[in-house]
Formats: structure tokens, sequence, C-alpha cells
């Protein structure tokens, strides 16, 4: 008894408020525990940003791809497989050496699900919401990232449904690596535009 | 609405903090609330706009000061009362006092794979878009206490149609259940100038998505 009331006083406010309202769903029938486990278990450990790295690691092996995902972007990732929730629209957006690509969704969270997982909690957080469309190249040194001053970013705030996936430029000296190598080099920082693809000397 | 959520441009939130790609989540309780939040939504008493003014319509010191996970909790527990499924008084017991209404919509297990893969396209049908890729727009001033996807920060600006998506559901009415109300959907690029002033980053342009009734002809 006095182990269970201790560890119910270590229980925190969200903690207990949430384990409150899923007790208050279960008992009138109106969501599965099992359904939420399901759910968890797919953001957690299924769809994540590899998904995204496949997608960039084959459009820069894969000319006729890499042209579809410029036309459209949704057919093409789905042909590979990611659909679904916030995905349904989809756009990719290709760096140069002269123009970098950032995505934000200033006024919540939208972000491509199915080929990014779940977003970061920096994503979601005031400061890159606020500061992503007004100061990128300041947003971009906390990632440790130095753009060429005269490179033009082009910021992409997600506010419809249309969700975007940057693809960011092929890293030098990786001709003779396969997709799967390529797809290691691919961070998820760097298909929001918060990084770049990793040389393979670093990776 | 011109709430807390409303964040783009402006100053004073502090550093971006970075993280490792592996990280998830902070808490167990921040799973439970995706999943919960996902599953109650397949109960269908509302919309992912509606959804989305739940959270901005918190108190913006509550908004502000909450991680995001907070955020969708209380927001979630809004809508379950406003749908009338969940009362005040439960919330405070943390039991049932009364059966849900919606049991047969319940979310199984076996059917979570299909339903989020299927997802939720919002085209549809609609009005034929009045403006063409190259065309010079300026968004309206346009600022309804109610839910809106103009950020205030690009309100007022001129800018250039980058892409056509055509019809698709409209926010504005849609997330006050007032109807899908398809519009047409637009990109608009605009130079950072031209929303910030003069000293803005002169490589910097910035897109957003416009619906039709938020835009008028440069």
């Amino acid at each position: 008894m006095h182990d269970h009331a201790h560890h119910e006083n270590e229980l925190d406010e969200m903690t207990a408020r949430m384990r409150a309202l899923e007790t208050i769903l279960v008992e009138k029938g109106l969501i599965d525990p099992a359904a939420v486990d399901e759910i968890i278990e797919t953001y957690e450990h299924k769809v994540g940003p590899r998904n995204g790295a496949a997608v960039v690691a084959r459009a820069w092996t894969d000319p006729d791809f890499a042209d579809w995902l410029r036309s459209d972007a949704s057919a093409a990732i789905a042909s590979m497989g990611f659909v679904g929730r916030q995905g349904e629209h989809m756009v990719a957006v290709f760096n140069t050496p002269t123009v970098h690509n950032l995505v934000v969704c200033t006024l919540c969270s939208c972000y491509p699900w199915p080929v990014l997982g779940l977003p970061p909690a920096w994503y979601k957080a005031t400061a890159y919401r606020a500061r992503a469309v007004r100061e990128p190249r300041a947003v971009l040194a906390e990632f440790g990232v130095t753009l060429h001053p005269e490179v033009q970013i082009q910021v992409w705030d997600s506010t419809a449904e249309v969700r975007y996936l940057v693809i960011p430029e092929r890293p030098e000296g990786t001709d003779a690596l396969d997709a799967e190598a390529l797809a290691a080099l691919v961070s998820r920082d760097s298909m929001i535009g918060c990084g770049l693809a990793r040389s393979p000397e670093v990776a | 609405m011109n709430g807390p959520q409303d964040l783009g441009g402006r100053h004073g939130f502090g550093p971006v903090l970075p993280e490792d790609e592996g990280t998830r989540f902070h808490a167990e309780w921040e799973k439970r609330v995706l999943g919960v939040t996902l599953a109650a939504g397949a109960l269908g008493h509302w919309n992912i706009d509606a959804s989305r003014h739940a959270r901005e319509s918190l108190p913006p010191a509550t908004y502000l000061s909450a991680s995001y996970y907070a955020i969708w909790l209380r927001a979630l527990e809004a809508l379950l009362v406003d749908a009338g499924e969940v009362t005040e008084e439960e919330l405070s017991s943390g039991h049932a006092d009364a059966p849900g209404h919606r049991q047969h919509r319940r979310l199984m297990a076996d059917a979570v794979e299909d339903v989020l893969a299927k997802g939720g396209p919002a085209n549809r049908a609609g009005p034929v878009p009045v403006f063409s890729i190259g065309d010079r727009v300026r968004t309206r001033n346009h600022q309804p206490s109610g839910h809106t996807r103009l950020p205030g920060y690009a309100r007022g600006g001129a800018g250039v149609v980058t892409a056509v998506h055509g019809p698709h559901v409209y926010p504005d009415t849609n997330a006050h259940f007032e109807g899908e109300n398809p519009k047409p959907l637009y990109t608009v690029r605009f130079a950072a100038a031209d929303l910030y002033g003069d000293d803005a980053d002169p490589t910097l342009t910035v897109s957003i998505d416009a619906w039709e009734p938020y835009l008028e002809r440069a």
C-alpha cells in the first residue's frame, strides 16, 4: 500500500490527466486500448524518416523517378508504399547549388508523416515556427549549417494539407554508392531543410 | 483567429533546440496522447480543422507555455466535452458516468493500419480556379475571429502564384462545422521584403498555401 501510494505521488500532472481521459474513454466504450497501442507502435517503430531517405536516395539514382517526384510527388512516393495520414498531397522541393529549401508549419505542426514520421519536438515548438519564415539562416546556424551568402532560401509554410519533402543535394564522392548506402547519408533534418546530406567519410 | 498559434515572423522565442532523430517521444503520456487523439478522431465528431481550432483556442498563456502534446491533450478534452461524449465532472473524477454515444464508431486494433494508410485527402470537386501560375496576387486583410489558415505575417502581402492545387476543403468554414465549402488552393510565393520590410533577408522567399478567398489580384 505504501509503495502504491508513493508511486502514485510520482505521477506528474500530464501523466495523471492522460490516464484519466483514457480510462474514461475505455469505460465508455469509445476507444480500444489495443488500437491506441497499434497507433503508437506504427509511429514509434514503423513509420519514420528512413522512408523519406529511401525516396531521396532513389531520386538521386533514378532520373525518371526524380522527374516523377517533380511532377507528381504524391504518386511517386505512393509507388514506394509510403501513403496515408498527413501525406495525402505531397510536393517534393529540390535543393540545388543555388537554392536551398526549408519547411515549416507556423500555425501548428503540419509535417509529412508517411515519409518522415512524427515531427520532432523543435519543429512543433514556438522558436522554430516563429523564426523559420523570417531568419532561416540564423535557424540553420543553430543546426550547424552555414549556406553561401548568395544561396537563395525558399521557405515553405505548410498552411494547407499539402506536405513538403526537401530533396537535399547529393554529396560529392558518392558515385560508387548504391541506393541503400546513399539513404544512410540522408538525415531527417536534411529532408526538412535544416541539414545537409552527410558526406560518406563522415557518415 | 489572431491567436497564440499564429507565430510566424514573431520575435523573442529564443533558440531552436535540435534533437537526435531517434527521439520520438519524451514521456509515456505523450504516446498515449497521440494514440488516443487519433483513435478518438475516428469517432467522427470533429474534423482536422476543428481539432486545430480547438488547440489554437486554448488561452494564449496556456498555449505558449505548454508542450505540444500537452496542447493536444487539453484540446482533446475540449473536443470531447463539446461533442457531448465526456463531461467536466467525468474529467474531474477520472471515471465514466455514462456509456459513450458512438461506441459503434470505435476504432478497433485490426482496423488501425488501413485507417492510417487511407488518410484523409482534402481535395474535392469545386469551383474553377480564377488565378493561374505566374499571376500577381495580394493577400486580403482577412482576420476572422474564428479559424483561418492565412498566417498574420503574410496578410496584405503581394506575391506570385507558383502552383494551382485545385479545390480543397476550406478550413475557415470546416473548422466550425459550416461545411467543407471547397475553394481553389494555390501556392503563393513572397519576397521576404514584401512581408517584413526593407531589413528582410534579400535571399529569402516564403511560400504559403492559400485558398482563393484569401487572395485578390495585385
